[in-house]
């Protein structure tokens, strides 16, 4: 399954880091999501746009993420050729990524 | 519940426990007129204007430089002519980094417009001092970034401004002033102070001041946590973004906080619109360095206790740095930019065509650039290649070629060599657009916060 189905993300940067939340619809699926969106599969899946590290922030109070992309806007906003020069789309990009569903087939809590 | 101070005596006096901070703007060129319902629908202490963006200032003080009185944000204007009336009438303070690169002058801006508008008496503070060119050009700093010295980048340079935290703000608040207005400051600090001036918080009290960081945090990006930027047809839906509500915060004496919006208006607060802008652009959670305190929101709970109302706890913190973050502003060179579509079948190839035609005319013309960038709109601009080989074909496609030169005369043979392919390229290429500008980028470097002296000046206007 895709990862928009379990959970939602914003994007936002600074410099040419850029931020990725990830927040789990229900929280029973937090470690799920804890188990297969690692900071290498995130590298992994994002690879044409992350030149740097992925460090992965845990926030098991919130059922969610906080991805912090080194190295991912084209030498930073201000200076960037991209047309999405603050990757704000990036948060689109996280949630393509397949992951196998979890145990229960809870529908997403809204 | 401690004792809230009024703003001027005989004004509306907040003695219900909790102060009341709105948010007007989430950038320089947010809509105008969520701020007006705010002022007349929102039962406000406090209206918070944050529009600076990293590098906006940059660009005001190259304003400021062609004429002494401008260099302040350009919509200053327009939303005093259409808050500032109302606001005074109901006692509701305004507190604004609109100042930019010049807030004295746009002090006296606002006063002007309020001598015209009839209204009086009004004090408007402006908050001074974060400007720290000539200090960081005599130092020895480098960029966090590059590593590379600042004053290797010479005449370049255009500013350099720390970011202020909730000190001079509360100096301003405490001129009983109407309207504080700032340069550059950290942008939750513009509404930690009110908090700090109304609530009497103690500035060692780090736990308080990260709540209340998480408070200003929440805000300041206004529609950001009512439901802007969060809606996705099916999945996350929102209703009536074209009259998106600005939000509220009730913040009681303890930092406890309420994420709320005016009745009626649009857009959506809920556990999930918070947890998103609760965690936008902050890195590490357990470390978000401000000027006053390092936050820490990794403890915060977000639980929905009524209808677009959200109560948010938890936030704490520990001591600052000792360092105020300060961006300097320079000239980076030029950016040149074309495009031109292709559509129907073949259109992909024939794109693929003309960008191969583009590379090899900026070679052998000998375009003089630092770094290229050929894009497909519509298959691999945004994510590059391997994200779009899972989806089909695409009806249309537009080719997108960028590139950085020294000069602009340089930069604009990029889009030249784009436009060329109307009579020299591909069968069917249509909307041919090129651009040139001027690159304004920004670093940062870190100063002692004691190396930074702010101050405040008021401006009066009679009654």
């Amino acid at each position: 399954m895709k990862l928009r189905e379990l959970a939602h993300s914003r994007a936002g940067d600074k410099g040419d880091t850029s931020n990725l939340s990830l927040i789990a619809y229900d929280a029973r699926h937090y470690e799920h999501l804890r188990r297969h969106v690692t900071a290498e599969a995130v590298r992994a899946h994002l690879a044409d746009v992350v030149a740097g590290d992925v460090v992965r922030h845990e926030l098991p109070g919130l059922a969610a993420f906080n991805f912090v992309l080194a190295r991912a806007l084209g030498g930073g906003v201000t200076r960037s050729l991209a047309i999405d020069a603050h990757g704000k789309s990036l948060s689109s990009a996280l949630l393509e990524l397949e992951l196998p569903a979890p145990d229960d087939e809870r529908a997403p809590a809204r | 519940m401690s004792h809230v101070r009024s703003h001027r005596d005989g004004g509306r006096a907040p003695t219900r426990g909790t102060l009341r901070l709105g948010a007007g703007a989430g950038y320089s060129g947010d809509r105008i007129e969520p701020a007006l319902e705010l002022v007349e629908r929102g039962d406000l202490d406090v209206l918070v204007f944050e529009c600076l963006a990293e590098r906006t200032i940059a660009l005001a003080q190259q304003a400021r430089r062609r004429d002494p009185d401008t260099g302040f944000d350009p919509l200053l204007e327009t939303r005093m002519r259409s808050v500032l009336g109302a606001a005074v009438e109901r006692g509701v303070r305004i507190v604004t980094n609109m100042g930019a690169a010049n807030p004295l002058a746009a002090a006296r801006r606002i006063a002007a417009i309020a001598g015209e508008l009839g209204i009086g008496p009004v004090r408007v503070a402006a908050v001074l001092g974060d400007d720290v060119l000539a200090h960081v050009l005599a130092g020895d700093y480098r960029f966090e970034e590059s590593g590379a010295p600042v004053r290797e980048l010479g005449d370049r340079i255009l500013s350099a401004n720390a970011y202020l935290g909730v000190g001079p703000i509360c100096a301003a608040l405490r001129t009983d002033a109407d309207v504080v207005i700032t340069g550059r400051a950290a942008d939750p600090a513009l509404f930690l102070a009110p908090l700090v001036d109304a609530f009497g918080w103690s500035m060692d009290d780090w736990n308080l001041l990260g709540q209340g960081t998480v408070v200003g945090h929440l805000l300041e990006c206004a529609g950001q946590v009512t439901g802007g930027y969060f809606a996705d047809p099916g999945v996350k839906d929102v209703p009536d973004l074209a009259r998106l509500g600005f939000p509220i915060g009730e913040v009681a004496a303890d930092g406890e906080l309420v994420v709320t919006k005016v009745a009626g208006s649009g857009g959506r607060v809920s556990a999930a619109t918070c947890k998103e802008q609760l965690l936008y652009e902050i890195h590490d959670p357990a470390r978000y360095l401000q000027p006053d305190v390092v936050a820490d929101f990794s403890g915060v709970r977000v639980e929905a206790v009524g209808s677009d109302r959200v109560r948010v706890v938890g936030g704490r913190g520990s001591a600052p740095t000792g360092m105020l973050k300060v961006s300097v502003g320079y000239l980076d060179g030029w950016i040149g930019e074309g495009q031109i579509a292709y559509a129907g079948a073949g259109a992909l190839a024939r794109a693929r065509l003309a960008l191969a035609i583009v590379r090899e005319r900026l070679r052998i013309t000998g375009v003089q650039t630092s770094e290229t960038r050929f894009d497909l709109l519509g298959v691999d601009a945004l994510h590059g290649a391997s994200a779009s080989r899972r989806a089909g074909e695409p009806y249309e496609v537009r080719l997108r070629v960028a590139g950085r030169s020294a000069s602009m005369a340089e930069a604009a043979r990029i889009g030249n060599e784009v436009e060329t392919l109307y009579t020299n390229g591909p069968a069917g290429g249509g909307g041919a657009v090129k651009s040139t500008r001027e690159v304004v980028a920004v670093q940062s470097v870190l100063v002692p916060s004691s190396a930074v002296r702010p101050s405040v000046e008021t401006v009066e206007v009679p009654a």
